[in-house]
């Protein structure tokens, strides 16, 4: 698009219909996010926000309709540039944190992060040598989102981010979030609770 | 090149740990094997021309039985959402993951094999060439179990039915495998020719395997 800024992104659906198993999820969904820009997708249960992030994430596969990013590089495709932060959160149990993380950042390529330092942003640095098996579920979390740090991709994709965190944790993430969007990323996050930052809400599936 | 060494990395160590899958087909080939001379009885002709179709037999039942974890494991924690959206091309990486569970499970049933020929009345010779056979089969085994496994995932069933698509596949590689064996202990043919197909056929899968295996993964994606 010709009215994009120097370096600046922008990611958009036009039309999108998602069908899943036979059954309509949602249809002619237009959307789109700029650098800097968060969206926080709302709908009640089962309106396919989670449907949402996964076509983006070129998981699902659309029925209709296109997705595309304009301005980033050009040489790799949207999925090779998002991050994409699930209900499962990728973790081996018979890994440590540390063999964890570092797979992933070597795994996942591109500019990365000393990881012993976004282990330590994220409150982890105690249990770099600890099985991932012995995490709690928001241990868990704080995991996958150091991977969101070590490994830098414009666009995070993130479906619930703030399960199971607790109020210190849910700080911390915002903070990332602001972090992320002041250098020019994009945030798309299906979302029940506030997402503790400024954020343009996508609503899907009617009244929720 | 960094992102299939660390995926190999990765693999090979959560076989190799507690829990993980690469002891459980050594132990099964292990059982399958000891057990034979005393089902069979204690003659000794008969054993070492069973020899290698019973190792053969323990080495393709051990490697169906882990195959089915192959991708299973990584589909359920998430892990292969992230594998598929990489700037890795999805057939590398599943040429990685096979690789490395070859690495981890399929070598041990080669290494385990002198000891286990023992056992049935194998010579030095006859033991040789069953584990190169092997050797050389066994990633045919891993390369065409990996679609099976791939297809598992992406119809959300279990083992069972990666058995009944794999098996038919396997076949060819236990026919060969055994009539090179044989060759070298009762003759009449040569091991060459045999032991060229069974080269061939690995080759095959090789080049097959992580194609056929990638496709069924991405048209399963969900």
């Amino acid at each position: 698009m010709s009215d994009l800024k120097r370096g600046e992104m922008q990611l958009s659906g036009h039309a999108v219909t998602c069908v899943r198993g036979g059954r309509q999820v949602f249809a002619g969904l237009d959307f789109a996010a700029v650098s800097g820009e968060a969206v926080a997708v709302v709908g009640r249960n089962g309106s396919g926000k989670t449907s949402l992030l996964r076509l983006i994430a070129g998981l699902l596969v659309p029925a209709g309709g296109k997705i595309a990013l304009q301005g980033g590089d050009a040489e790799l495709t949207l999925p090779e540039q998002c991050h994409y932060l699930g209900h499962r959160d990728a973790l081996k149990p018979a890994l440590s944190v540390a063999e964890n993380l570092s797979f992933w950042a070597d795994f996942l390529g591109g500019e990365r992060l000393d990881f012993a330092e976004s282990l330590a942003t994220v409150g982890l640095d105690h249990a770099t040598h600890l099985p991932a098996g012995f995490l709690s579920a928001g241990q868990r979390r704080r995991l996958s989102l150091a991977r969101l740090l070590t490994v830098r991709r414009p666009v995070w994709l993130l479906d619930e981010p703030t399960n199971a965190l607790d109020v210190a944790g849910q700080d911390m993430f915002g903070g990332l979030m602001r972090q992320h969007l002041s250098r020019g990323g994009m945030i798309v996050a299906a979302t029940h609770a506030p997402l503790g930052i400024e954020s343009r809400e996508l609503r899907i599936g009617g009244m929720a | 090149m960094t992102a299939l060494s660390a995926l190999i990395r990765r693999d090979i160590r959560i076989a190799l740990r507690v829990g993980g899958g690469a002891l459980i087909g050594v132990l099964f080939f292990l059982t399958v094997v000891v057990l034979m001379p005393f089902a069979v009885g204690p003659d000794l002709a008969l054993l070492s021309r069973l020899g290698p179709a019973i190792l053969w037999l323990g080495a393709l039942l051990a490697s169906l039985l882990t195959l089915d974890r192959l991708f299973m494991a990584d589909h359920e924690d998430g892990s292969l959402d992230l594998i598929t959206m990489s700037r890795t091309p999805l057939e590398l990486a599943c040429a990685a993951k096979a690789l490395a569970h070859w690495l981890a499970a399929g070598l041990p049933l080669i290494v385990a094999t002198p000891v286990l020929g023992l056992l049935l009345n194998l010579d030095m010779v006859a033991t040789a060439a069953v584990a190169l056979t092997l050797l050389a089969g066994t990633p045919a085994l891993t390369f065409t179990g990996m679609i099976g496994a791939a297809l598992a995932v992406t119809l959300h069933r279990g083992g069972l039915l990666m058995a009944v698509l794999v098996l038919p596949l396997s076949i060819p590689v236990l026919i060969f495998g055994v009539a090179a064996s044989q060759a070298v202990i009762v003759g009449p043919m040569t091991f060459g020719a045999p032991f060229s197909i069974l080269c061939a056929l690995s080759l095959v899968s090789l080049v097959i395997g992580p194609f056929a295996a990638a496709a069924s993964l991405r048209h399963g994606l969900d």
